[in-house]
């Protein structure tokens, strides 16, 4: 199948070096200490973070920092096929383990011992990076919630089809069987937290497509960051001197 | 917009973006532009030596900040100061909480901080009023203190060495909190302030400021009084007791009796600190008392305080009030 057309068009429209539309909205849970939605294109999730709170399992307390959880879930209707998913089947078990591992590594857990931060993603609808959207979303639900981070953690995946590097690969081109790069980072620490594929690419190539997730990354990156500033001016005008 | 999903027509978005807008333009002209991002750098003089507070950390020779905020300058001091997030407790802080669980010689109060609350017997005026070593009894008759899901007001006495919170209730005007209502509102929305806990006289209401975010709206009840006659007060009522036990009934009926009309005015308050609550604006008694007074003067029913109009009713009276104040300032 042709992923990229001769005039360098993707599926959907795109040039290969294209991202989605991204869209995030702060506040999306009335309830909840923090909350996001965010969106890649058709990919939409919805984050909610509560805490730091009391340890609801007092086994599982730690005396020296705080106890991060994570929880992803797909909604029935996600997908095309409504399908009934038993919770806790081993894909989202995997996501809710990659997503609590990317953002554990950037809160600064030392400061609120004894205590515990549930993270609740769930995907509205899937287009293909679903993952990156969710850590995307959790980000801003973290800051949302006055959770003290090292910095940033902003995701995005890449491909490899047609022998094209392609940026944020949409459901069609992800299930295509083609290689599949999903790279999270810290910009402003130039770190790599997550980086997963499931297929084999020769080294050169891998490079060139981790680079162009990268600056995937850095791109939401920026507009998380203006996304947050914003937000924290109209709190702050709001309430006044 | 967090906690607001009005159906606002056109006129009234118009009416609120305006007044919003109205705020934004004061406020930027008050104080610069100081807010951050998480894991932006703050700029900061190099040549004086700086001190890192809340919310900031080093990177590179660097200060960058870790959380969303305010930067806050104290001198050499620099901090980030908070917007929503959870309670942050200073010593000497009037919070209201939630007792979650009674523990041996304690109670645990949720607080909307990072861990629960501890509330010593020992830190507490018993309710006889009579200073005196806590015994074995006393701790059995804990629950006819406080009980689970009550609501508490204390004050928060301290850290203690392992890190835990420590309250204290040693006054008459701490307590439990009996007939009104709880609201839970964002903590950075409550100033700190000389007074936490209020008599509204004309509706005959008590209101307590709870710097955690938790707001107590709630029938007046009498101060008990010095401990001395707290004392006679006892030995009266154990007179009466022994004199008729059916009597007694019927006073204790009457004194849990709360008039409609308080009724009224405690949710006519309530409403109005979650107008405001949800509007962003920060809660002070007389913004409460200028909201109530508001929706009165319309002639709004009670429900009718939730609708878009008296949203933006609020936000507009807010926006001229803040320029008035500048006006007198500058």
């Amino acid at each position: 199948m042709e992923f990229v057309s001769p005039e360098g068009l993707r599926l959907d429209g795109r040039r290969p070096m294209e991202m989605r539309q991204i869209r995030g909205e702060i506040g999306a849970v009335a309830k909840a200490d923090g909350s996001a939605f965010f969106e890649m294109g058709n990919t939409k999730v919805i984050a909610a973070v509560y805490g730091p709170r009391e340890v609801e399992n007092r086994s599982q307390q730690i005396s020296d920092q705080a106890l991060v959880r994570c929880e992803y879930t797909m909604a029935n209707f996600s997908t095309g096929d409504r399908v009934r998913k038993p919770k806790g089947d081993r894909r989202s078990t995997e996501i809710s383990l990659v997503i609590r591992q990317t953002m554990e590594a950037c809160i600064l857990t030392h400061l609120m011992p004894r205590s515990q931060i549930d993270i609740f993603v769930q995907v509205l609808q899937a287009d293909g990076g679903t993952r990156s959207a969710c850590i995307n979303a959790a980000t801003l639900a973290l800051a949302d919630a006055g959770i003290p981070m090292r910095d940033l953690v902003t995701s995005c995946s890449a491909g490899y089809l047609n022998s094209t590097p392609l940026l944020d690969l949409n459901y069609v081109e992800d299930s295509a069987g083609g290689p599949d790069v999903t790279v999270g980072i810290l910009p402003k620490l130039d770190k790599v937290t997550l980086l997963q594929m499931d297929a084999k690419l020769p080294m050169d190539i891998f490079e060139n497509v981790m680079q162009l997730a990268i600056e995937g990354c850095k791109a939401i990156a920026n507009y998380i960051r203006e996304l947050l500033l914003e937000n924290t001016k109209q709190l702050e005008y709001r309430r006044g001197p | 917009m967090r906690g607001l999903q009005l159906s606002l027509n056109q006129t009234q978005k118009l009416r609120l973006q305006r007044a919003l807008d109205q705020l934004e333009s004061l406020s930027s002209k008050a104080n610069s532009n100081a807010s951050v991002a998480v894991a932006d750098t703050i700029p900061v003089n190099y040549e004086d030596c700086v001190l890192k507070g809340h919310g900031t950390l080093e990177l590179d020779g660097e200060v960058v900040a870790t959380l969303c905020g305010v930067v806050e300058r104290v001198n050499k001091l620099v901090y980030v100061r908070t917007l929503r997030a959870r309670y942050k407790p200073e010593t000497g802080d009037i919070i209201v909480g939630r007792v979650t669980e009674i523990a041996p010689k304690r109670w645990r109060l949720d607080i909307n901080f990072s861990q629960d609350a501890v509330l010593m017997l020992s830190s507490m005026n018993l309710p006889d009023g009579i200073q005196r070593r806590r015994t074995a009894v006393d701790e059995l008759n804990m629950r006819s203190i406080f009980e689970e899901n009550d609501i508490v007001c204390a004050e928060v006495r301290g850290f203690q060495h392992d890190g835990s919170l420590h309250l204290q209730a040693r006054s008459q005007k701490y307590g439990k909190l009996e007939r009104g209502q709880v609201l839970t509102i964002s903590p950075y929305l409550v100033k700190r302030r000389k007074q936490h806990l209020h008599y509204l006289e004309e509706f005959g209401v008590d209101l307590i400021l709870g710097c955690n975010g938790f707001i107590w709206v709630g029938e007046h009840v009498e101060a008990k009084g010095t401990l001395i006659e707290d004392q006679t007060d006892k030995a009266e009522q154990l007179n009466t007791k022994s004199s008729s036990s059916t009597f007694m009934s019927l006073e204790e009926q009457e004194r849990t009796y709360t008039s409609l009309e308080t009724r009224q005015n405690i949710c006519r308050i309530a409403n109005a600190v979650r107008v405001l609550a949800n509007l962003g604006f920060s809660v002070t008694v007389e913004v409460i008392k200028e909201t109530v007074y508001l929706s009165s003067s319309l002639n709004l029913d009670i429900h009718e305080m939730l609708g878009s109009e008296f949203y933006v009713l609020v936000a507009e009276g807010e926006a001229t009030r803040k320029s008035m104040f500048t006006k007198k300032k500058g």
